[in-house]
C-alpha cells in the first residue's frame, strides 16, 4: 500500500512545493463524487475505515440528504507514489456542484493546478460539469478526465469516453476507468495526479499572498477561512490583512485538514489550508479575497475577486407573525456563514412583517429556505422568486427594483432586465421541445454542437426571469429529465416590461404583484384570478378578483357570496359537538390574512404564490 | 365534580331516547338500531326489559336532582311510535310519581305516519301524551325514495286526521329539503302540501350529509348528486315566506309555529334550561355538566340492571363555554340576542352584517341582534365571526 503514516508523512510548513499536487474534482451532483473523495481518503490513511461515514466531507445535514455540496473544503493527503516511489502531498479542493455558486467554483479552481472531470459513465457529461469544465480550462488547469462507476451494469465507457475526449481534446484511451464505490482504478488516479498535474510555483520569500476559496462559520471557532498559499508563508500569531476589505486580523491557528483540523507551524507556498482569526461573520473574510501579511504587506493582490451579487429576490414572511424576530434572528445567524445571502425588513400589506431576500439563484433560495425552516422550526411562506429590474423614469431618474409591487406606475422610460446566458445539455430526441420552450421564453438560439452522434449541446440568451419562472421543471418533464441547464448572468437588456397587480374587491394584494413581459400580462393575468378563484373560500359579499396593468382592467373572476353556511339542527346531542367545532376553529383563525375585508386562508397564499420553480428538483439524490 | 344545585334551578325536562326502528334510513346516523341488528325477531320482545332500564335511569335521576318540577317529556329516537302505548304510559307515571310533572305539561311524542291507529293514539291520549310530531319529509315520491323512506304521503294526511279526532291539539311534522334529486317545484310540492295539513308547527331542516351514513358514501361514490347550496338556500327562503304567509311564524332556524304552537321542550335546548336524557345515547345537561349515555341499548341496560350509572362521558362547562352555547344557541333563535349581552368587540364584529341584511337593522337598532332570513342561512359564519 502506497499510504505514508500521517506522522512521517512531509509536514505542513515544511514540504517543498515539488512534493505538492493541488486539485480538485469537476463532477455532476450524483455522479459520485463524494463517494470516489471518500474512497481517497480511506486509500491514503487518512480515515481509518471504522470511522469512515458516507459523504465524509460533506458536513451540513442538508448537504448529505441532498447528495450535494453546497460549500467547498480542503482535505491534505500524504501519497507515495507507485510510479517513481516519491512522498507527495495532494490537496484535494471540493468544489460546489451547482449553478448558482460558479463563483465560489472558480475560486475553488484558482487555487489548484489540476482537476479530475469526473463522468458517471452511465449517464455521460451534464451542462453544469460542462460549464466548469470549460471554467478549469479557462484557468488553464491539467485535466484528467475520469469515467466513475465503471462497475454498474449500464455502464458505456466506451462511449462516454469518446465524448470526453472530444471535449479535453485527448485520446479515448487516456480517460481513467475507476469505481468509487469498489475502488477499482483510484490509487491508479491517484498517482496519475502526481504524474501529469505540475506542482505549485511561488516565492517562498516574496510577501505572503494566500487566496480565500471557502470561508465557514462555525460556532465555536469562529470564521473557518480556508487558503491557498501563493507566495511567502503564513504563520500562527501573525498579523494578517485582507486585501480588498483592508480588515485586518490576528492568526490565532493555522493548520491543515487531514481531514481533521490540525494545527501547524504555518502553511507555505503551494500549500492549503484553515486560519481562524476569532471573526465572527464571514462578510470579514470573503471568497476570492487575498490574505497577506500586515507588517508586510504583498503589493498586489491575487486576481479574480468579485462581491456575491444576488441575482433573485423573494420576501420571507413567518406564517405566525409572532415569528417575526426569530426570523431575524435566525437570518442574521445565517449570513454569518454565507456572504451572498442579503436581506432587508419588508411589510406586506398581506402577509404582513418580513423579509425581502436576495439571493445568488433558486437553488441558494431553497437552501436558505430549508435551512430557516429547519433549523430554526420556522413556517414561512415565499413570495414568487423575481430577478434585480433597472427602472429608467421618463424624468430621467434611475431606479432598482427588487419587490415588484415597487415598479413605478406609469412614466417608465426603460427597463433593464438581467440576461443569462444558458446551456443545455440533451438527448438529440428533444432538440426540437427544448427550442420551442425556449422561444416561448423570449430565448435567442446563441449555437448548438454535437457532443455525440445523440448528445447536443444547445445555447441560449434569455431573461433570468423567465428561468426563476417555472423553467426548470418544464425542462425537465419536456425531456424526461433527460436535459442538463447551466446558465450564467451576462448583463443586462432592455424589455418590454409591465407589472401586473392582482386586486381583491379593488384592493392591490402586494405579494402577488408580478412584472411580466408584456406579451404575457394577459395569460398571466388570467391565470392568477383563475387560480385565486379556486383558493379563496366564498365571502358573505361577492369579491371581484381583477388583474391589471396600471389602471387597465386585463383579467376578471368573480368569487360569489356565500349564501348558505349553517347546519340546520342543533338539538340536546349536537350541542357539545358544534361548540368544540367552534373552539377548533378559533385554533384555525390564526391562519386567516385579511386582505381589506376579504378573509384569505394561508394555504391560498402559499399555492398562488408557487410557481413550482424550485431550481434543484429532480437534481437531488433522492 | 360541581354540587347539583338541586334546589335553585327548578325545572328539568326530560327527553326519553327510544333506539329502535324498523329499519334504517340511508341518511339517518342517530344512534338507532333494527331489529336485525338487535338479533330479535320481534321488537316486542325487548320492549319491556328496555322500559324497565329506562324507569331506573329516571329513579337515579330522582336521586341526582331531587323532586323537579318537569315541564315537557319528549319521546325521540329511533321510533316511538313502535313503542306500545302501555309501555309509553309507564314512562309517564313513573316521571308523575317521582318528580311534579306540571299540569299542562307538555309531552311530545315522534311518530311514524305508516302505523299510527285510532286505538294507539287514544291510549296515548289517556297516558297523558299531547303533542305529536310525524316524520312526513317529503311528500314527493322520488324524493322519499332518495332518503330511503317508504310511506305513501297519503297516510301523512290520514295520520294526521287520526290525530286530530283523538283530540291532540298539538301536531308537527318534519321536512327534509335539499335532497339528492329535489327540485325547486318539488319542494314547493312539499311543503305546500305540509302547510296544507291541520297542524300548528313544522320542522324543515336542509339534509345533513352525516359522515358514516349510507347516504355519504353513495354521494362519494358518485351515485347521488346533493344540489348547490345555493339552491338549498333558496328553497329556505321560498318556504320562510310561504310558512309565515300561512301563519306559521319562524322562531327558531329550522322551526316555524303558529301563536302558540311552538315546542316548549326543543326550546330547553336553546335557551340553556335543563333536561335528563333518559335512554342509550342520550345526552343531560344539568348544573353546568353536560354528559351523555352509553350508546348501545345492551350496554345501557346491562349498566342500570347492575346498579350502575349508564353515563359514558361528561363535561363540565366552563364560564367561557357557556357563554360560546349562549350565543351559538341564542342567535338562532327570533328572539335573538340583547346587544347588551355583547361585549363591544363583537357588536364591532358583526355591525357590517347589518349593513349587509343579514342582521335585522330594526331590531339592531331596538337593541337586539335578530338575523334576517339571509342572515339565518349563515348564522355559523356569524357565530365564528363573533367567537373565533
Amino acid at each position: 500500500m502506497p499510504a505514508i503514516p500521517l506522522n512521517k508523512a512531509p509536514q505542513p510548513s515544511k514540504t517543498d512545493p515539488a512534493q505538492i499536487r493541488n486539485f480538485c474534482i469537476i463532477a455532476h451532483i450524483d455522479h459520485g463524487k463524494s463517494t470516489l473523495a471518500d474512497r481517497m481518503l480511506g486509500i491514503t490513511g487518512v480515515v481509518e475505515a471504522r470511522n469512515m461515514r458516507e459523504q465524509y466531507l460533506d458536513r451540513m445535514d442538508i448537504e448529505r440528504e441532498r447528495g450535494i455540496t453546497i460549500k467547498s473544503q480542503a482535505v491534505r493527503l500524504p501519497w507515495k507514489s507507485g510510479i517513481d516511489g516519491k512522498e507527495y502531498i495532494l490537496n484535494m479542493i471540493d468544489t460546489p456542484g451547482h449553478v448558482d455558486f460558479t463563483y465560489e467554483v472558480s475560486r475553488s479552481l484558482a487555487a489548484c493546478e489540476g482537476a479530475i472531470l469526473l463522468v458517471d459513465c452511465a449517464q455521460g457529461i451534464e451542462a453544469q460539469t460542462l460549464a466548469n469544465l470549460y471554467l478549469a480550462m479557462e484557468n488553464e488547469l491539467t485535466i484528467i478526465p475520469v469515467l466513475n462507476k465503471i462497475d454498474l451494469p449500464a455502464a458505456q465507457p466506451d462511449k462516454f469516453a469518446e465524448e470526453l475526449a472530444k471535449l479535453v481534446g485527448c485520446k479515448p484511451s487516456d480517460c481513467l476507468r475507476v469505481s468509487g464505490k469498489t475502488g477499482a482504478g483510484v490509487e491508479e488516479l491517484l498517482d496519475q495526479i502526481v504524474a501529469q498535474i505540475p506542482a505549485p510555483i511561488g516565492s517562498a520569500n516574496a510577501p505572503a499572498r494566500a487566496l480565500i476559496f471557502d470561508s465557514v462559520y462555525d460556532t465555536y471557532r469562529g470564521v473557518v477561512t480556508y487558503v491557498r498559499v501563493f507566495d511567502g508563508k503564513l504563520s500562527p500569531r501573525e498579523q494578517i490583512q485582507m486585501v480588498s476589505t483592508g480588515v485586518r486580523h490576528e492568526l490565532l491557528d493555522i493548520g491543515v485538514i487531514s481531514p481533521e483540523p490540525v494545527s501547524s507551524a504555518g502553511i507555505g507556498v503551494g500549500e492549503v489550508g484553515y486560519l481562524i482569526t476569532g471573526v465572527k461573520d464571514v462578510r470579514l473574510s470573503r471568497v476570492g479575497d487575498t490574505v497577506t501579511s500586515y507588517h508586510n504587506p504583498a503589493k498586489e493582490a491575487l486576481g479574480g475577486y468579485k462581491d456575491p451579487k444576488p441575482m433573485v429576490f423573494s420576501g420571507l414572511y413567518p406564517i405566525d407573525g409572532d415569528d417575526y424576530p426569530i426570523l431575524r434572528d435566525a437570518l442574521d445567524k445565517l449570513q454569518l456563514n454565507d456572504a451572498a445571502l442579503v436581506y432587508e425588513p419588508e411589510t406586506s400589506v398581506a402577509l404582513g412583517f418580513g423579509f425581502r431576500c436576495g439571493f445568488l439563484g433558486l437553488l441558494h433560495m431553497e437552501i436558505v429556505r430549508e435551512r430557516l425552516e429547519r433549523e430554526f422550526n420556522l413556517s414561512l411562506i415565499s413570495t414568487a422568486p423575481n430577478v434585480v429590474y433597472r427602472v429608467f423614469l421618463e424624468d430621467g431618474s434611475e431606479r432598482t427594483v427588487t419587490n415588484p409591487s415597487e415598479y413605478p406606475n406609469g412614466k417608465v422610460a426603460r427597463v433593464l432586465e438581467p440576461i443569462v446566458k444558458a446551456t443545455i445539455l440533451s438527448p438529440t430526441d428533444y432538440i426540437g421541445t427544448i427550442m420551442e420552450l425556449c422561444q416561448s421564453r423570449r430565448g435567442t438560439l446563441g449555437g448548438m454542437d454535437y457532443l455525440s452522434e445523440d448528445r447536443v449541446e444547445i445555447r441560449y440568451t434569455l431573461p433570468l426571469a423567465e428561468i426563476v419562472f417555472d423553467f426548470f421543471d418544464q425542462l425537465k418533464s419536456r425531456t424526461k429529465g433527460y436535459a442538463s441547464l447551466d446558465y450564467e448572468p451576462i448583463g443586462e437588456a432592455e424589455g418590454d416590461l409591465v407589472k401586473v397587480d392582482i386586486l381583491l374587491q379593488g384592493d392591490t394584494v402586494d405579494a402577488f404583484s408580478s412584472i411580466v413581459h408584456r406579451d404575457k400580462s394577459y395569460p398571466y393575468g388570467v391565470m392568477m384570478t383563475t387560480k385565486l378563484r379556486e383558493l379563496i373560500p366564498r365571502q358573505q359579499f361577492e369579491v371581484p378578483i381583477q388583474a391589471a396593468i396600471g389602471a387597465k382592467i386585463i383579467a376578471r373572476e368573480n368569487i360569489r357570496a356565500i349564501r348558505k353556511d349553517v347546519l340546520a339542527k342543533c338539538y340536546g346531542g349536537d350541542i357539545t359537538r358544534k361548540r368544540k367545532l367552534l373552539e377548533k376553529q378559533k385554533e384555525g383563525k390564526k391562519r386567516m390574512k385579511m386582505v381589506g375585508k376579504v378573509e384569505v386562508p394561508q394555504e391560498a397564499f402559499i399555492a398562488a404564490l408557487s410557481t413550482n420553480s424550485d431550481g434543484e428538483s429532480g437534481k437531488t439524490k433522492k | 365534580m360541581e354540587k347539583p344545585r338541586s334546589s335553585a334551578v327548578g325545572a328539568l325536562s326530560f327527553y326519553i331516547h327510544i333506539p329502535y326502528c324498523v329499519k334504517r334510513c340511508g341518511y339517518c346516523d342517530f344512534n338507532t338500531y333494527t331489529p336485525q341488528e338487535l338479533n330479535t325477531a320481534n321488537l316486542s320482545l325487548i320492549t319491556t326489559p328496555f322500559i324497565d332500564a329506562v324507569l331506573r335511569e329516571i329513579e337515579m335521576a330522582k336521586k341526582f336532582v331531587g323532586a323537579l318540577d318537569v315541564p315537557t317529556i319528549f319521546f325521540g329516537g329511533g321510533t316511538p311510535s313502535l313503542i306500545p302505548s302501555s309501555e309509553i304510559a309507564r314512562v309517564i307515571s313513573k316521571v308523575r310519581g317521582e318528580f311534579n310533572l306540571e299540569p299542562g305539561a307538555e309531552i311530545t311524542l315522534e311518530a311514524n305516519p305508516d302505523t299510527l291507529s285510532a286505538s294507539y293514539l287514544d291510549e296515548l291520549v289517556v297516558a297523558g301524551v299531547n303533542r305529536i310530531s310525524l316524520g312526513m319529509q317529503s311528500a314527493v315520491p322520488h324524493v322519499l325514495a332518495a332518503l330511503d323512506r317508504t310511506h305513501d304521503p297519503e297516510n301523512v294526511i290520514k295520520a294526521c286526521k287520526l290525530v286530530k279526532d283523538a283530540g291532540i291539539d298539538h301536531l308537527s311534522v318534519d321536512l327534509i329539503y335539499g335532497v339528492p334529486g329535489e327540485t325547486i317545484e318539488d319542494w314547493q310540492t312539499s311543503y305546500e302540501s305540509a302547510l296544507s295539513l291541520p297542524i300548528d308547527h313544522i320542522s324543515a331542516y336542509a339534509l345533513i350529509v352525516e359522515t358514516g351514513t349510507k347516504l355519504a358514501a353513495r354521494v362519494k361514490r358518485g351515485e347521488l348528486l346533493i344540489p348547490p347550496d345555493d339552491e338549498t338556500a333558496e328553497k329556505y327562503l321560498t318556504f320562510d315566506e310561504a310558512a309565515q304567509q300561512r301563519g306559521f311564524n319562524w322562531y327558531e332556524l329550522s322551526n316555524w309555529a303558529k301563536p302558540g304552537g311552538e315546542c316548549r321542550h326543543n326550546i330547553t335546548y336553546w335557551n340553556g334550561s335543563q333536561w335528563w336524557g333518559v335512554g342509550p345515547g342520550a345526552h343531560s345537561y344539568f348544573a353546568g355538566k353536560r354528559w351523555w349515555n352509553v350508546k348501545h341499548p345492551n350496554t345501557y341496560q346491562n349498566a342500570l340492571a347492575s346498579g350502575n350509572s349508564p353515563e359514558a362521558s361528561s363535561e363540565l362547562l366552563s364560564e367561557a363555554n357557556k357563554r360560546d352555547e349562549f350565543v351559538m344557541l341564542q342567535i338562532r333563535m327570533s328572539e335573538g340576542i340583547s346587544l347588551s349581552d355583547l361585549t363591544q368587540e363583537e357588536m364591532a364584529k358583526v355591525a357590517k352584517y347589518r349593513d349587509s341584511g343579514h342582521i335585522e337593522g330594526a331590531n339592531w337598532d331596538a337593541g337586539h341582534l335578530v338575523l334576517s332570513r339571509t342572515g339565518r342561512l349563515i348564522a355559523d359564519r356569524i357565530v365564528r365571526e363573533m367567537l373565533v
